[in-house]
């Protein structure tokens, strides 16, 4: 036993690293129970509309831990590991992202069979899947039979007893379906355009959109198994299938809650959004106009983002009747909306917001870089810094050199930063200490690299800096999709039971 | 193993990636095209990083082949045939569309096409329609129902 231990990695030895896991396995934890809910149901062989009632609240509460859990990592990636990036499509990033994507699917699909009753067979599957695909990105992080940046703490045995978990549970689960799934009997009907229809498109986008990122991940597993000439499946490629596939399902969003079930009128909704369809449109110019170098892509992103935002306000202004009713009955209207409507809303703009910034973000970054020694100054679009001095700083277990910089916008001061460069002797590592300085929505980002030794022998420093547009709304939008999560969850209708059918209803309480 | 996994960890992932200024093209449309190029492909001794995150020293000299072949005047798809050549299709990270990897480029669209199928040659069932998308009642309940209305039909008048 060495007398001097490794010491964790010095990456990780960082609070919102610490607290991302837990929050994942929160989220896992809630699918176990949809999944049981899931079983009971096909052993019961009876799944109705409380079913899809009690299963709900279980679903949100996972979905909205997955997604802290989610949103949590990428931003430790974010300001960690130096270089700005917050999604690789790293296969522990997808093991993570999969369970949420079916996780949302199923929330859709359940209201459709809490309220319809139709849909129930394909509820039962998300709600079976949920749970395996929970188990199978556990394995794929723990077992090391993946090669992921992730790879902190991986150990096969541990990885063949959860391949053996995962075996039972999608075993034991799927047979049950394919036993018992057929007696299930389907509800209602409804017509190609209905509320239904929006929301089956959602879970066949998203359906499709998991099996893009299941394949995608396991791929080069299997052909390396299979061929012995491995190949790699990375970013570019989810970017090509997953962004369009996404994109389709963001364009239909705004007009599912504002069609009505059964039967909806398609041109009168269209109407509705008329407004939303023109800001989205004068957003998608302006993002056309206003970033570079990525134009096309800050159009689309600027332009989908607005569309779901101003979609979704559409929807709260259509139900409170603003501008059609006096401002006593919007108001009164307003405090009366349920506390599900007011999540689902903060959720789809969540995802607005989201959209817009990750959009912008790529779309807009601005690089540069310098080998540079106290004096210097270096440009980066409008911004200009100067390093002042470097001075060397001791930590609790680590030695490093700090930079202090004026950033400057234009000619005035913007920030003082001191990104560091730390150097951990337990386990010989160094790591970089990004400082970011807030500006507005967006992000001035400023590394300091190794010492260098210039010709003259006299020490320098390869300092980068970035400014990432709108980067805040990158994270801003998922905590506002949690938030509607964590509201729809304190919706006292999920508290009550549906009304037991078999109590006998007087009728003349009945108003029709 | 475990031990030497997280030093090549630490040494491939923490340093964040920065070339020395002096390498990059004069030509800021060529550096650029060549930063593009960095992002489809792979650090190939990295654990799963693109040659434009990572610092280890393949990296960097693959970084470098890029810049050089770039300034050379070769296509994107040139350059991509040329480290397909050297390190095999392991080092590109949009794999190229052949048969090995057909259903891995469509199976996302195959998957939408027929759910959109489905979905416009379903039909709603008749049997179906006659309830006016009320949750489905048991034979009691439709007992029950019925023995309602028949009272509602002779004694309705009060």
């Amino acid at each position: 036993v060495p007398v001097q231990g490794m010491s964790l990695n010095p990456v990780l030895q960082d609070p919102a690293f610490a607290v991302h896991p837990p929050f994942l396995y929160l989220g896992y934890l809630g699918f176990s129970v949809v999944y049981s809910f899931a079983i009971a149901a096909l052993v019961e062989g009876r799944l109705d509309s409380a079913w899809a009632r009690w299963v709900r609240p279980w679903t949100l509460a996972a979905w909205s831990f997955l997604t802290v859990g989610i949103t949590l990592g990428s931003f430790w990636a974010y300001y960690e590991l130096g270089w700005g990036g917050w999604w690789a499509w790293d296969p522990v990033e997808n093991a993570s992202f999969m369970p949420w994507l079916i996780g949302t699917a199923l929330l859709h699909s359940a209201i459709v069979t809490e309220k319809r009753g139709a849909l129930k067979g394909w509820t039962v599957f998300l709600a079976l899947t949920s749970f395996i695909f929970a188990i199978l990105g556990t394995f794929l992080v723990r077992s090391g039979s993946i090669s992921s940046v992730h790879a902190f703490a991986s150990d096969p045995t541990r990885g063949v007893i959860l391949l053996l978990i995962m075996g039972l549970t999608a075993g034991v689960g799927f047979l049950l379906f394919a036993w018992r799934a057929s007696n299930l009997s389907e509800g209602s009907v409804y017509a190609k355009v209905s509320r239904e229809t929006t929301l089956v498109l959602n879970n066949l986008f998203l359906a499709a959109a998991t099996a893009t990122v299941l394949v995608g991940t396991l791929f080069p597993m299997i052909v390396d198994a299979v061929a012995k000439t491995p190949l790699s499946v990375g970013a570019p490629f989810f970017n090509l299938t997953f962004g369009p596939l996404l994109a389709l399902a963001l364009f239909i969003l705004p007009a599912g809650p504002l069609l009505a079930w059964r039967r909806g009128d398609l041109r009168e909704v269209l109407r509705r959004l008329s407004v939303a369809g023109a800001i989205a449109i004068a957003a998608a110019i302006a993002g056309y106009f206003l970033v570079s170098p990525k134009q096309g892509l800050a159009a689309i992103g600027a332009g989908l983002g607005a569309w779901l935002i101003a979609g979704s306000l559409t929807e709260i202004a259509e139900r409170v009747k603003l501008g059609r009713a006096p401002m006593a009955e919007v108001g009164r209207r307003l405090g009366g909306l349920p506390r599900g409507a007011w999540g689902m809303t903060l959720a789809h703009m969540g995802l607005g917001v989201f959209c817009l910034g990750a959009c912008i973000e790529v779309a807009g970054k601005v690089e540069e870089a310098k080998v540079m020694r106290p004096g210097d100054t270096l440009v980066a679009g409008v911004y200009s810094l100067k390093m002042d001095s470097i001075s060397n700083v001791d930590g609790p277990n680590y030695m490093a050199q700090r930079g202090s910089f004026t950033v400057n916008k234009g000619a005035e001061l913007a920030c003082v930063a001191t990104p560091e460069r730390r150097t951990f002797p337990a386990s010989r590592t160094t790591t970089s200490e990004v400082h970011i300085c807030p500006q507005g929505l967006s992000h001035f980002y400023l590394t300091l690299g190794e010492e260098r030794r210039a010709e003259d022998g006299s020490p320098v420093w390869l300092v980068s800096a970035y400014y990432n547009p709108l980067a805040w709304l990158i994270f801003i939008g998922p905590v506002l999709m949690a938030l509607g999560g964590v509201v729809s969850l304190s919706d006292r209708r999920l508290r009550l039971g549906v009304a037991k059918r078999a109590a006998p209803v007087p009728a003349q309480v009945q108003p029709a | 193993m475990i031990r030497r996994a997280l030093l090549l960890i630490a040494a491939a992932v923490v340093l964040s990636a920065g070339d020395d200024p002096s390498l990059y093209l004069k030509d800021p449309a060529q550096e650029s095209r060549a930063r593009e190029l960095f992002q489809e492909i792979r650090c190939v001794v990295c654990q799963n990083e693109t040659v434009a995150a990572s610092e280890a020293p393949i990296a960097q000299q693959v970084r470098q082949i890029i810049r050089d072949q770039v300034a050379a005047g070769q296509s994107d798809q040139e350059i991509k045939d040329y480290l397909r050549q050297r390190w095999g299709d392991f080092v590109l990270l949009k794999p190229r569309f052949t048969p090995r990897t057909a259903i891995l480029w469509l199976l996302p669209f195959a998957i939408v096409l027929i759910g959109v199928v489905t979905i416009v040659l379903r039909r709603p069932r008749p049997a179906a329609t006659a309830v006016a998308g009320e949750a489905e009642l048991t034979p009691d309940e439709l007992k029950a129902l019925k023995q309602l209305q028949e009272n509602s039909a002779s004694g309705g008048v009060r």
